[in-house]
């Protein structure tokens, strides 16, 4: 392997800028795309896109709707950034979603006939302990058996769908429901503030605002955050400074879980109001790829909530106009990961054009 | 509600059938994760398959283009997912999940005009020996060849495996890529054939589906079932044989959930449902608390980057 007149060279540092610009190019790939796929199955590209991404934001209901989703997908995705950062691959937030949503849920339900300021606070701190309960078992099984966290947080997904499921169809169900999957619509004190008449946007929002602050200053500011990000870099420097690398692993699962779990119950006790089958569209899992365009950074994120909250937005929009299934919204979602996934190649890589003669490998 | 022979030999059949998508799947996964490669796209690129089964089924009228159309989809489809992961080096499990959020929306999008078609009758074989000898005619006799094909597939990804030289560089590669890397393997290239086998399996497995198992298609009819593959390679600790074994199983916690609950078993059908997760977990517990153990039966190098400067 001598003389080679191009050659890929992994970059020492990546360039700042580079960074934070390349989501951008992601963004606008996926826009392509998207126009492209739109094209071939015979609709106007221009006009398509259009609807997606234009129509559902130019009125200030569909504004209020934008923010109402981005507001879950930033939550989970601020706690997902603490595991990801640390090299934790929490891949389960839907079933802490879930299982926040269920305990939370719960506590509404003890409440259903009952009015006081105490009960919402209640609720929601149940909801965030359930969604930490949830996650400390994969963290748990990681720390002490070894276990693959990515394979176990994903099973329990489907668990904790499954015992929402149980419990709706089951011992929770509306006794005067005729038999339909969902619990009791939740008293009014159950129920977060609106923000504004007549839409559905509510104080889950402050929460959420609430969690990028706190995420930012505790990973930029405090001995928790460095310990996490050297982790993350490098877990033999971690050890070598010391770093109690198993508490860290359950820290970074809990503070993922609790943002999950409130993330669960802002849905159901913002717009949905009661529990049934459906309380995610998966936000759980979209937060992944939030999380990733906003490179992990909790103002990053924020703006990354944004735009795949629009791709949920404009599927919607979509189905009514042009009568194409909901499920498009994830063509976006997917083409945006990908996308981003791939121009990461210019962060870590850069391409040089020189002679070499050594042949290294590396993981 | 009785018990006889007869019914027990129909109810053996229909378990089989179940088993089928999670036996084409796993295997083609196991391929892959054996090579080092953890795809996390399988339900992404089961629904491919089974859109693209059905859509050539209606628009050519022939099952065997169906049929091969599916697999070369999923092959297609995988295709994205290799190239970001072997040449432009990104994380598996991210890559893997984009892969199966934009197969379900892609084939939601290509599938919104075969909605409400009814399926055509799909060959099977053997049906009169079916009907006539009880008890075994409806086990052994009466399917379609995809699913002879299924079962006879973990004996022939076993064999590959453990007696060919294919097979040993697929392990080597899957184990230990820089050693195979310096033993002159082009870790890249078996990596790519891997991932791709896998997804033409993922194809089949989705054609089974919306040709054979219910003719028709609905929008993310896959509904977990690769979710439920992933987990059985790892129930299976990555051996084909007991991939087989799972996958009845797991197939056969589906069918007897809905007889359970006929015969009015107590226990909660969620449960039942939950049971596959659950076990994956308990399987997975007990295979890394013991470091030699995931030693023997992990590829050791399952969705880790490989990275060679040249």
């Amino acid at each position: 392997m001598e003389d080679l007149l191009i050659r890929i060279e992994k970059r020492n540092d990546v360039p700042t800028t580079l960074y934070f610009f390349t989501p951008f190019i992601a963004i606008i790939l996926t826009i392509i795309g998207g126009g492209i796929i739109f094209y071939a199955l015979g609709f106007n590209p221009v006009e398509a896109l259009k609807f997606y991404f234009i129509t559902p934001i130019s009125n200030l209901y569909g504004l209020s709707e934008l923010l109402l989703k981005a507001t879950p997908l930033c939550l989970i995705a601020i706690g997902l950034s603490f595991c990801f950062k640390s090299n934790n691959w929490n891949i389960g937030a839907e079933g802490q979603l879930t299982f926040g949503a269920i305990v939370g849920g719960g506590v509404a339900l003890l409440f259903y006939n009952q009015d006081g300021f105490y009960i919402l606070p209640l609720i929601i701190i149940a909801g965030a302990i359930g969604g930490m309960i949830f996650a400390l078992i994969p963290a748990i099984l990681k720390t002490y058996f070894n276990t693959n966290e990515i394979l176990v947080s994903l099973m329990l997904v489907y668990v904790s769908k499954l015992i929402l499921d149980y419990l709706v169809v089951g011992p929770w169900s509306n006794p005067e429901g005729f038999n339909f999957p969902e619990t009791r619509q939740f008293s009014d004190s159950s129920r977060m503030p609106l923000l504004f008449e007549g839409l559905r946007i509510h104080a889950g929002i402050f929460i959420a605002l609430a969690a990028v602050l706190v995420s930012w200053f505790v990973l930029y500011k405090t001995y928790l955050g460095f310990q996490i990000k050297v982790s993350g870099l490098s877990l033999k420097t971690a050890k070598y400074a010391g770093f109690k690398g198993k508490t860290m692993i359950l820290i970074v699962f809990m503070i993922s879980g609790a943002c999950a779990g409130l993330a669960g119950v802002g849905e159901i006790t913002g717009p949905i109001g009661q529990l049934h089958r459906m309380i995610s569209p998966d936000y759980g899992f979209t937060a992944i790829i939030v999380a990733f365009l906003g490179r992990l950074n909790p103002f990053g994120i924020i703006f990354a909530s944004l735009v795949v909250s629009l791709t949920y937005l404009g599927a919607e929009t979509a189905q009514i106009f042009l009568q194409i299934p909901q499920y498009t919204g994830q063509v976006f979602q997917g083409m945006i990961l990908f996308f981003l996934l791939a121009s990461d190649y210019l962060l870590f890589f850069k391409i040089k054009f020189q002679n070499f003669s050594k042949n290294e490998l590396r993981h | 509600m009785s018990l006889d022979i007869s019914f027990i030999g129909i109810l053996i059949g229909s378990i089989m059938a179940s088993s089928v998508p999670l036996i084409l799947a796993a295997s083609g996964e196991l391929i892959t994760e054996r090579s080092g490669v953890l795809n996390l796209g399988v339900e992404g690129m089961m629904i491919i398959g089974a859109i693209s089964g059905f859509a050539l089924m209606v628009i050519t009228d022939n099952l065997f283009i169906a049929i091969i159309g599916s697999m070369l989809s999923g092959v297609v489809i995988s295709l994205i997912f290799g190239f970001l992961t072997q040449s432009l080096l990104t994380n598996h499990v991210a890559t893997g999940l984009a892969l199966t959020i934009f197969g379900i929306g892609l084939s939601a999008m290509l599938g919104k005009d075969f909605v409400g078609i009814p399926g055509k009758d799909f060959p099977i074989l053997f049906s009169s020996l079916r009907e006539s000898i009880p008890f075994f005619g409806p086990i052994l006799f009466g399917h379609s060849i995809i699913l002879y094909f299924a079962f006879v597939l973990p004996f022939l990804t076993s064999y590959f495996l453990k007696k060919t030289k294919l097979g040993l560089i697929v392990r080597a590669v899957g184990d230990s890529p820089v050693s195979a890397s310096n033993q002159g393997i082009n870790v890249v290239l078996v990596r790519y054939c891997c991932i791709l086998y896998g997804g033409g399996m993922c194809g089949l497995a989705g054609a089974y589906l919306s040709l054979i198992y219910t003719p028709q298609w609905i929008e993310n009819m896959t509904a977990g079932r690769g979710w439920i593959a992933l987990a059985l390679v790892v129930f299976a600790t990555w051996s084909p044989i007991k991939v087989l074994i799972g996958a009845i199983i797991f197939g056969g916690i589906s069918i007897l959930q809905l007889h359970m609950q006929a015969v009015g078993f107590r226990i909660p059908v969620q449960f039942l449902i939950a049971l596959p997760y659950l076990m994956t977990i308990i399987v997975l517990v007990v295979i890394s608390r013991d470091s030699r153990k995931i030693k023997l039966n992990t590829p050791t190098s399952l969705g880790r980057i490989f990275y060679k400067e040249k």
